[in-house]
């Protein structure tokens, strides 16, 4: 399945907050953060990323399957986290970096991710596509039926 | 004409023949006396041909040298402009003498000045003031002065120039010179003679200073073109214009006839200036007001009350606002045009605004009334807080425009006072909020907020929680009175916003808090005076 569908999005007026959702393997019981790594390939740190003014000028521009960053847990796994939102990049939690353990046990809260911030025209579109808690747990039921 | 003295004699005599108008020759002549502006047109026409008779009658000879000078031209009607060389002494037209020109000035329709294209002719007669004071009585101003503005058209500036160089040379050849200075302004002149009249009709004085502003703009579409010649000679004076309006403003001619060269004038436009047909027009005759301030403070009752319309792609997302609930009354009170509504700092359209209010100033553009007694502002407050249970006013009062800074530096600088009704998940007990009772000036970091980041600039700012007053509830819910610094968010205290505010209610009380109600106590700004309401 696509790793798409393991991301939350929260959004305020256009901003958009990207957590991990429920089902995420990160936030099953039993998996221990290692570390998490901001730097998503040579030249692309998201820790770099430097916005400006009320228009986030200077912002590194995300598409849906841009990574926000890798996450490797104890037992050797890695996982990529995704934007699954096209905008802005606003910023990246820093908190996790020095305390992961906020991103197990709040995911949805201070453990977020990122703030993105889509193209106005772009916006509305962007929560329509999203899906609500309802829908998801349909699509997650709909999962363990079909694996099972 | 005791003003005038033998030197002025040939200047007289070639301005009137050339079609310059009785008050412009004396313009030209430097006559600063006001009164003489004042007496009838047909008075001065007279006075001016006597002072000339009675120097004919004198010296026939020295008359005929000054009725036929040989740099002279008259163009009785709009010809094209062909260079107008002072010194070509040939191609003149036959100029009538004085004597046979009493036959052809003295014609029942009075010719348009070729100086001031009839400013100082028909526009400081009785007509036109009354056409003013009509304009200004039916559009039911309150005033007690005036200022009277007066927009000419650019033309008039050229013209202007082109009288000057023809006078000068008169001058010259009698060894005299003639400074652009000394030479009394058009605008001048025109107020010594229109500002006693509209003073009279109107009942108030004129005054420089005063708020209430009547403005006339003059047009004169038959010589529009005139300047044209201008653009040529001195293209960087005129810069395109952004709207369609034309190039040719009155700065930018003036600026270009100040750079241009006196031969290269008088290469493209002719001296003297041609005699127009028909009379400038006053294309507009309007009022206005200057700004008045009324300022007071205001209470908010309502969760449910944006400060300013909440208007999202032409859809009204809730209804009113506090600035219309409060200047709604105002306006229609003061009949102004538009309003400007500010205020020291403002609160969510879910948060009321309890003890002695915000401090507010409204802006009132353009209003017809401008006196109201203590008594009447009085009755306005009373009015306004009639009308509306959501918000009320006190302390309404007429302010300068300098006191709305003091307004605007208590948004920055004082402190403010909330209650706040808070939720926590886990159970608390009277013991685990009593600590917070004992903090003093909490620093905070706070990221600016996710549910304003869309339209601020990201920033971390400093604020500080002066201190605190925590009020027990129950096991979930406590209220918390704090004293703030300015411009600290309240419910990102409380929430954590995702941590972005660093220490929060949360995060002291090692627990999820959220923010159920908030209420502004006070703002601590002593303005506007407090009155006895």
């Amino acid at each position: 399945f696509s790793q798409l569908q393991h991301n939350n999005c929260i959004s305020f007026c256009r901003i958009c907050v990207i957590t991990l959702a429920e089902a995420h393997p990160l936030l099953q019981n039993g998996k221990t953060i290692k570390s998490i790594n901001y730097q998503i390939s040579a030249n692309c740190s998201r820790l770099q990323n430097k916005v400006s003014g009320k228009s986030k000028r200077g912002a590194q521009f995300l598409t849906e399957l841009a990574p926000l960053c890798r996450i490797s847990s104890s037992d050797g796994e890695e996982y990529t986290i995704y934007s699954c939102i096209r905008g802005r990049l606003i910023e990246v939690n820093e908190n996790i970096l020095s305390n992961p353990a906020i991103l197990q046990e709040k995911p949805s809260t201070e453990g977020y991710i990122a703030v993105v911030l889509p193209k106005f025209e772009e916006s509305k579109s962007i929560t329509q596509g999203l899906l609500t808690q309802k829908e998801y747990e349909e699509v997650l039921l709909k999962r363990l039926n079909s694996s099972s | 004409m005791s003003s005038l003295t033998e030197k002025d004699r040939p200047i007289v005599q070639l301005l009137l023949n050339t079609g310059t108008c009785p008050r412009c020759i004396l313009r030209f002549c430097c006559v600063g006396s006001q009164t003489l502006y004042r007496h009838p047109y047909k008075d001065l026409m007279k006075d001016l041909k006597e002072f000339l008779k009675n120097n004919q009658e004198k010296e026939d000879t020295v008359c005929s040298d000054v009725v036929d000078p040989p740099c002279k031209r008259i163009r009785l009607e709009h010809t094209e402009e062909g260079p107008g060389d002072l010194n070509h002494n040939g191609a003149l037209q036959q100029i009538p003498s004085v004597n046979d020109g009493n036959t052809a000035m003295e014609d029942s329709a009075v010719k348009v000045c070729n100086v001031c294209l009839g400013i100082l002719q028909e526009f400081c007669e009785v007509d036109f003031v009354k056409k003013v004071c009509q304009k200004v009585n039916s559009a039911d101003y309150q005033f007690t002065s005036f200022v009277f503005s007066v927009s000419l058209p650019p033309q008039l500036s050229v013209r202007e120039r082109a009288a000057w160089l023809l006078v000068k040379q008169e001058m010259g050849k009698l060894g005299l010179s003639l400074a652009k200075d000394d030479i009394v302004q058009l605008k001048e002149a025109y107020k010594w003679i229109i500002h006693p009249q509209l003073s009279e009709e109107l009942g108030v004085p004129a005054d420089g200073k005063s708020l209430f502003e009547v403005s006339v703009v003059f047009a004169h579409p038959e010589t529009e073109d005139e300047c044209r010649f201008l653009a040529t000679a001195c293209p960087d004076c005129f810069k395109p214009a952004k709207n369609k309006q034309s190039v040719f403003t009155r700065m930018a001619v003036i600026k270009a006839l100040e750079k241009i060269k006196e031969e290269d004038f008088l290469k493209h436009f002719p001296c003297p200036p041609s005699s127009p047909k028909n009379l400038c027009v006053a294309v507009e005759i309007q009022c206005n007001n200057g700004a008045v301030f009324v300022a007071g403070r205001y209470n908010k009752y309502s969760r449910n009350l944006p400060q300013t319309p909440w208007i999202i792609d032409g859809e009204r997302k809730l209804e009113s606002s506090v600035e219309e609930l409060i200047s709604e009354h105002l306006m229609a009170e003061f009949k102004a045009d538009s309003f400007n509504f500010s205020s020291s700092g403002r609160e969510d359209v879910d948060v009321r605004t309890l003890g002695n209010g915000r401090p507010f100033a409204i802006e009132l553009v353009n209003p017809r009334r401008i006196r109201f007694t203590a008594e009447e502002m009085k009755g306005l407050q009373q009015t306004i807080n009639n009308s509306s249970d959501k918000i009320q006013v006190r302390d309404l009062q007429l302010v300068t425009r300098s006191a709305i800074g003091r307004m605007k530096e208590g948004e920055e600088e004082k402190t403010k006072t909330y209650s706040a009704l808070i939720w926590t998940d886990k159970a608390i007990q009277k013991e685990d909020i009593a600590f917070l009772d004992d903090i003093k000036e909490l620093k905070l970091d706070q990221k600016t907020p996710l549910r304003v980041l869309h339209r601020r600039p990201l920033a971390v700012r400093c604020r500080i929680i002066h201190t605190m007053q925590s009020e027990y509830i129950d096991e979930h819910h406590f209220r918390l009175h704090l004293k703030t610094q300015a411009g600290t968010y309240i419910k990102e205290f409380v929430h954590g916003d995702f941590g972005r505010t660093k220490p929060n209610i949360g995060s002291l009380l090692n627990r999820t808090a959220d923010i159920l109600e908030l209420d502004v106590e006070s703002v601590d700004v002593d303005w506007p005076p407090t009155l006895d309401n």
